[in-house]
């Protein structure tokens, strides 16, 4: 069984998107929490929410729409100070919801596409585009690499703005790429888990790690690694799930999220 | 426009937003947007255990949000606030997925549990309606106090002994009921807007305390009749209306409140 788990193309492509995903989430969300921008990250992820289904109705790539929108939604957010983006978000995150909506029902009655609300909101691993393992990959790295260029001053940012100001990093330049990089994370979660489970990745590896661990980069490490390791264990029993229930296959991000959470509850036992 | 078959759907959008206005003012006033946006999500898990285990959906959707509240209050004990609302939110949408995939309806159900089908509610839908619009404003009227200088000052709370703990659970009870109850007319998702549009915008205009809650459950009215009605004429789903005006409104508001800061300081939020 396991020779025809890695054998399958789409079992491979399933893995290099959820791995990647899970990764470049993993590491920008230990910074999401530390700045507390959960919110943020998710209303994000709605907003891109819209950018999936319109990529359904015009049928192009969808990691094309999802990340188009979810650029325009950070355009949106950045420049707010943080007590005010909380309301920034709760607009965006409505007008962003309600377009997802309209554009929905357009996929469905107009070009007919089955399933469209499922597909966008709780993923579709499994049947993603062949090539769209490798674009993920390479996003994912090029996410990274802004990273680590930025990582000092935004780490620094992060915990503490005000000494941040002081040795003159632009905090605010710093806030919107930030915010472009969470918009690429929720992007490339949404191609794994769906828009709205996206959340799931973003925030449940690193808040985990940040439980196990105070310093930043061992929780990034951490994160990254509960969060493939999370993604794989996702993606290994959903295929296993075939047996289960002849003929159905338990929804991967379902798996996937499950393995988030229960590696959460486990950081928060050990810890008490 | 209010052809019989369409009359129901005109009640029970107007009694869920009588509630939700009502409830949005405290939702506002507290801060608890993401708590807002992520509670209704137990409804996902609550309609498909309901389908699959064939429960009443009242039964499901109440067992659901009472769990959403749990597991909520769980979380935040050891995390910050945000993240436990995102972790809860990922837990309900999880376990939603899971119930919907087993119960086999999948596909059909998901795009009203996101996003409500008002139009297809009967008079079935009617009484858990109405006992929404009676219950929400209640208990929320008896927890006034409490709730209100908790949100405004939560040290002068403490001085006249309101508790605040048992405030808040009760708070996002109902917080989660109402979203439940609400779930045929807004969705699981834009609930939220219905609730935080118009109480946002009528705390950035009223001056007192209870012109706010006035004006955000008149405004509430207004726009869930305002998206039915573009809904009926454009033939477009009622919850791109929803969510779009709600933002509007909001916007509006926030808008003319910078335009004129001045006069807006006393009891304003």
């Amino acid at each position: 069984m396991l020779d025809g788990f890695f054998a399958s193309g789409v079992v491979q492509n399933a893995l290099l998107i959820s791995g990647a995903a899970a990764f470049l989430s993993g590491i920008i969300g230990v910074f999401t929490v530390l700045r507390g921008q959960s919110f943020a990250g998710h209303a994000l992820a709605d907003v891109s929410s819209a950018g999936g289904a319109l990529s359904l109705l015009l049928g192009i790539n969808s990691m094309l729409g999802f990340f188009g929108l979810g650029l325009l939604g950070s355009l949106g957010l950045a420049g707010r100070r943080r007590g005010d983006s909380d309301l920034a978000a709760g607009i965006l995150l409505g007008a962003g919801l309600g377009f997802t909506a309209l554009l929905l029902h357009f996929a469905v009655s107009m070009r007919g596409v089955s399933g469209a609300a499922v597909t966008v909101m709780f993923g579709s691993l499994f049947s993603a585009p062949p090539g769209a393992g490798f674009l993920v990959l390479a996003s994912a790295c090029v996410g990274f690499l802004v990273l680590i260029a930025i990582h000092r001053p935004l780490l620094l940012a992060s915990l503490n703005e005000e000494l941040a100001i002081l040795r003159g990093a632009k905090t605010r330049l710093l806030a919107g790429l930030f915010l472009v990089l969470l918009a690429l994370a929720v992007t490339l979660s949404a191609m794994s888990v769906g828009a709205i489970l996206s959340t799931a990745l973003l925030i449940g590896p690193s808040a985990a790690a940040l439980r196990l661990t105070r310093r930043p980069f061992a929780a990034m490490a951490l994160a990254a690694i509960l969060g493939v390791a999370c993604s794989w264990g996702g993606v290994a029993l959903a295929y296993a799930s075939y047996n289960w229930t002849p003929g159905r296959v338990w929804p991967v991000s379902f798996f996937i999220t499950a393995c988030i959470l229960l590696t959460y509850a486990a950081s928060s036992w050990r810890r008490a | 426009m209010f052809a019989p078959y369409l009359l129901d759907g005109w009640i029970v959008a107007t009694l869920v937003a009588l509630a939700t206005g009502f409830a949005g003012f405290f939702v506002v006033l507290r801060r608890e947007a993401f708590a807002a946006h992520a509670l209704p999500m137990a409804a996902f898990p609550g309609a498909a255990a309901a389908a699959l285990f064939g429960l009443a959906q009242f039964a499901g959707l109440t067992a659901a949000a009472l769990f959403g509240v749990l597991l909520l209050l769980w979380l935040k004990r050891g995390q910050r606030n945000d993240a436990a609302t995102a972790l809860a939110l990922a837990a309900l949408l999880g376990l939603g997925a899971l119930f919907l995939s087993l119960s086999g309806r999948y596909a059909n159900a998901v795009y009203g549990l996101l996003f409500g089908q008002v139009f297809a509610t009967g008079p079935a839908d009617i009484p858990p309606a109405l006992a929404l619009a009676i219950l929400v404003p209640l208990t929320l009227g008896l927890l006034f106090r409490p709730l209100l200088l908790g949100a405004l000052s939560p040290d002068l709370a403490r001085l006249r002994g309101l508790d605040g703990a048992w405030s808040n659970v009760a708070f996002l009870a109902i917080l989660a009921m109402a979203a439940s109850f609400a779930l045929p007319v807004t969705g699981a998702l834009l609930v939220f807007s219905l609730m935080t549009g118009p109480a946002g915008a009528a705390c950035a205009l009223a001056r007192s305390p209870r012109a706010a809650l006035l004006l955000s459950i008149a405004l509430a009215l207004a726009l869930i009749w305002a998206a039915l009605a573009l809904s009926i004429l454009t033939g477009w789903p009622a919850g791109f209306f929803t969510g779009v005006l709600a933002s509007a409104l909001y916007l509006a508001a926030r808008i003319r409140r910078t335009a004129r800061p001045a006069r807006q300081s006393r009891g304003s939020v």
